[in-house]
């Protein structure tokens, strides 16, 4: 068995107005060439004008995986020809990156991972084409949009490793609220390096990139066949050769796209149109501190101090809304194993139901930790809150209000109880020398009172009196 | 010919309707296109806004490399023989703001790459004041317009000399103000660092007149300046007196006895006693030879390096003139190699070369040092001195077919000196100082960066002391 050794090159596409360095929109639109500009289209003498938001939106993602930034902000060219960039050139960040040596904590299957990254930049995206037989149709809509590409170490050691690094990036990018990250609009895509090496070697194995791979299923289905790919190679005593490669989803395997030695050299040199622009040490406070606590130090949260199970917080802080909404409640002060059961499951399970998502529901977290007080306080049992919970999503009532619409609110006064204990009573003589007979009649007895209240009556004041009443 | 101050005075008198200036620039521009081929596109109708300016209605003429919505903008290349710009430069704009009327755009070196006029799409542009001469370039038609009467300014475009040596070889004026106070939006880029707008006009007046109009900060252009404020025409009468200039010593060695380089050196030496007598300090200084020779293959080495990149945008692909083959790469190679002339694909070769991985470092980070190191040295004389002054040009225009000796002292040194001004962003600009050999030669003044008013009013009242202002093209008189 060999080691894998696994490198990540992610992109992902920032949220902003307008494009990286034009004036065109940057929104995802399926109606092709309509967000594009004459910059975008590089027509002759066009210039660059960088984007504040995309560059705020790096800075943050940057500190988020706790990176360094640049004291200057400054950009490369790099130089190739192909339709897709009609410039003949990407602007990029190559000596400079917007971030260097920084991590992200990740957790596989119950066990912390720390992943470093080499650097985070800051870049345009390219046209996207579509190939058909005799012709190929490009749309410009995505040329120019700010994209930031992550760099991993070497350090990734397995497909589980890869999947949960890439879930957690694309979880600051939503936490952070600098991406939609969506794949199915091609938003989030990943270049994979995958290398062998012997158990105890000392030097890591010869590398294959793997391209633009554009679904998490997809990267962890390359990394198998790929490992199995080299492994075969390596195990008959053949040498891996340095290449890129080019993932078929439909065949489940890599295909050869060049050669080392047909690398490409991008010539790399300064865009003259772009000054250097200072990033000063007091906006990137600010940026830092506009960032919200993460997933991974949430879920340690809520593991280590809110004492709820590893899966539940899992649930919790898949979405940052739902995050959000647990914490609001526990700042209301509900109890965190409470406010998690009724959120994990009443609340997500109708939510999923009505085809909603929770910043759509109207039951706030005010009223869910309201909901669950009437119930610790015995206002309600556990079996109304839940009617008073559905209607509560139906109607955007509080649960005080449709309590007392409902005519649910529990009857708790003793001497209230005891006149209904007495009524059933009196209506069942007959069964009460059953009752002293040591017949099984009691119950019967609860189900008479608790019809008489429509289930109102305090289950556990109305046993004791009614035992009271029948011993007597 | 009349200047712009003058023109607005007829029409302001209603001696002249705007639509009757326009009109007659459209014939004399026709009439001497055939002779020395100015223009790329002479425009039809005149199409005036009225505004207040002191420019409304009066013509010119702009390079074609210059983005002028709706009008044919060719950068006198055949890659973009079919190309209608979408929208319009930054300078455009204003020029149309202000109510100045474009006549026509002018012919220019292939892309501006190149400095003899000779290498447009449309052939060779020649000096109106003797047709077997270059005009230089590759401000070309702009230049020859201007010496030609045919509109009282131009616009053209710098990146080495491309105003500045033109504007001598015709015997106007020719500015480029510091890098960054005129915006580059919509300007065909050659080599971004070093490219610069300007102005040629048969006077400093006129110069400084649509200089305050163009100038100023620009959203569009990253490396656009503040606004400065100032209204260089305002500034043109200022007293020079105790103003200090220097030439560079190892410029005027004529080690060689070339005749012609003597008879510049002497028009020179007369421009400097007029100095004096202005109040003006003229001393001579000296830079390091070595550096000196440097200037021309550090020009070459950055500009080749940044061209490759500029014009990777001319594919055919979106605009321009669509090449044949079976895949994109053929298409593209199809309409490069038809598109270009030799001279700029070897260029792109040369620039390519230089910014390859294994030669960067040597050749283009080198350059970029040795930019440095001229640029700090002029700094420091600047420290003591408000401008250099030279002899613009090391002789008369050239002969059509003439190639100069690109390894002498001569042609390395006096014959591109004035890409210090690009070097350094200076505000740089050249007058006529008078004839030799019949032919008009010029004077540069570059100055410090930023101080575009304080070049210009030297520049003035050297012009003033001199009978050169307002000179139009010998055979025209």
């Amino acid at each position: 068995m060999y080691k894998v050794v696994i490198g990540l090159e992610v992109h992902c596409e920032l949220k902003s107005n307008s494009k990286n360095f034009s004036s065109a929109r940057n929104s995802y639109s399926t109606v092709p060439n309509s967000n594009v500009s004459v910059v975008d289209l590089a027509f002759p003498g066009i210039l660059p004008v960088v984007n504040k938001e995309a560059v705020r939106n790096s800075i943050k993602m940057a500190l988020a995986m706790n990176c360094e930034v640049p004291e200057y902000l400054t950009f490369e060219r790099k130089n190739y020809f192909y339709p897709d960039l009609p410039k003949g050139y990407q602007i990029t960040q190559f000596k400079h990156p917007i971030g260097i040596n920084g991590y992200v904590m990740i957790n596989v299957n119950g066990e912390d991972k720390k992943v470093e990254i080499l650097d985070t930049h800051l870049e345009e995206d390219t046209a996207s084409l579509e190939h058909y037989n005799a012709y190929s149709l490009i749309d410009y809509n995505r040329c120019g949009v700010p994209l930031l590409e992550t760099v991993t170490a070497p350090c990734i050691n397995s497909a589980d490793e890869a999947i949960a690094f890439l879930e957690t990036l694309r979880s600051i990018f939503l936490y952070t609220d600098t991406s939609y990250a969506r794949s199915d609009r091609g938003q989030i895509r990943c270049d994979v390096n995958v290398s062998l090496m012997e158990e105890d070697a000392l030097e890591l194995g010869t590398k294959v990139e793997i391209k633009n791979i554009n679904s998490f299923s997809s990267v962890r289905e390359a990394i198998i066949c790929e490992v199995a790919r080299q492994t075969e190679i390596l195990s008959n005593g053949g040498k891996i050769s340095q290449e890129t490669r080019r993932y078929d989803e439909n065949t489940n395997e890599t295909y050869l796209m060049r050669s080392k030695e047909d690398a490409l050299d991008y010539k790399y040199f300064t865009d003259p149109n772009l000054p250097p622009v200072k990033i000063s040490r007091e906006w990137v406070n600010e940026i830092k501190d506009e960032i919200p606590r993460l997933q991974y130090e949430r879920s340690l949260l809520y593991i280590n101090d809110y004492a709820i199970s590893r899966k539940d917080a899992y649930t919790i802080v898949r979405e940052k809304e739902i995050s959000d909404y647990y914490e609001e409640c526990i700042s209301l002060g509900g109890d965190p194993q409470l406010v998690c059961n009724w959120l994990t499951g009443s609340v997500i399970g109708n939510m999923n139901k009505m085809g909603l998502t929770i910043t759509d529901i109207s039951l706030t977290p005010n009223m869910l930790v309201e909901l669950i007080k009437l119930i610790n306080d015995g206002k309600i049992s556990g079996k109304q809150g839940k009617d008073v919970l559905e209607k509560s999503l139906e109607t955007g009532k509080t649960p005080s209000q449709l309590v007392s619409e409902m005519g649910l609110s529990q009857i708790t006064d003793e001497n209230e109880i005891r006149n209904i204990v007495i009524d059933v009573i009196n209506e069942n003589l007959n069964l009460v020398e059953d009752y002293k007979a040591g017949k099984r009649v009691f119950d019967y007895f609860i189900g008479q009172i608790m019809k008489k209240t429509r289930g109102r009556a305090n289950p556990v004041i109305t046993s004791r009196i009614l035992k009271e009443e029948l011993d007597k | 010919m009349k200047n712009i101050l003058e023109l607005r005075e007829e029409i302001d008198k209603g001696n002249v309707t705007k639509e009757e200036l326009f009109n007659n620039s459209v014939d004399m521009a026709k009439k001497y296109q055939e002779k020395y081929n100015s223009f790329v596109t002479i425009l039809d109708n005149y199409e005036g806004i009225d505004s207040n300016s002191i420019l409304s209605g009066i013509p010119y003429a702009m390079k074609d490399n210059v983005s002028t919505k709706g009008i044919l903008t060719t950068g006198s290349s055949n890659i973009l023989a079919n190309y209608v710009p979408v929208y319009d430069a930054t300078i455009y704009e204003k020029l149309k703001e202000a109510g100045a009327v474009l006549v026509g755009k002018t012919v220019l070196d292939e892309l501006a790459i190149g400095g003899t006029g000779t290498t447009g799409h449309t052939g060779v542009v020649l000096n109106p004041w003797d047709k077997t001469r270059q005009i230089g370039g590759s401000s070309a038609g702009s230049a020859a317009a201007v010496a030609l009467g045919i509109v009282p300014f131009a616009i053209g475009s710098d990146t080495g000399d491309s105003i500045r040596k033109p504007a001598a070889f015709g015997g106007v004026v020719g500015f480029k103000p510091t890098y960054g106070r005129i915006s580059r939006y919509g300007l065909f880029a050659f080599a971004s660092s070093l490219d610069h707008l300007g102005v040629f006009a048969r006077n400093v007046k006129d110069v400084a007149i649509v200089t305050d109009i163009v100038k100023g900060h620009d959203s569009k252009d990253m490396t656009s300046l503040p606004d400065d404020d100032r209204e260089y025409s305002k500034l043109l009468d200022n007293d020079v007196t105790g103003r200090k200039l220097f030439y560079i010593k190892e410029a005027l060695e004529n080690n060689d006895n070339d005749p012609e380089m003597e008879k510049i050196i002497e028009n020179f030496k007369v421009v400097i006693e007029k100095c004096k007598t202005l109040g003006i300090e003229v001393c001579e200084e000296s830079i390091d030879k070595d550096l000196l020779k440097a200037m021309y293959p550090t020009y070459k080495a950055i500009s080749c390096a940044e061209v490759t990149s500029n014009d990777a945008n001319l594919t055919g692909i979106h605009f321009g003139v669509r090449g044949e083959g079976n895949t994109p790469d053929e298409i593209i190679m199809d309409a490069r190699t038809k598109g270009f002339c030799e001279l700029i694909k070897r260029r792109f070769v040369l620039g390519s070369y230089i910014l390859q991985r294994e030669n960067q470092e040597k050749l283009f980070l080198n350059a970029c040092r040795v930019r440095r190191m001229i640029v700090d040295r002029v700094n420091e004389l600047f420290r003591e001195y408000d401008g250099i002054i030279m002899p613009a040009a090391e002789g008369i225009a050239p002969k059509l077919e003439y190639e100069s000796d690109m390894l002498s002292d001569k042609f390395l040194i006096l014959g591109n000196h004035m890409v210090i001004g690009n070097f350094g962003g200076y505000p740089s600009i050249t007058i006529p100082s008078g004839f030799v050999d019949n032919m008009p030669v010029g004077i540069n003044i570059t100055g410090r960066v930023k101080e575009d008013d304080v070049v210009l009013n030297i520049a003035n009242k050297i012009e003033g002391s001199m009978e050169y202002a307002n000179q139009v093209a010998k055979e025209m008189k």
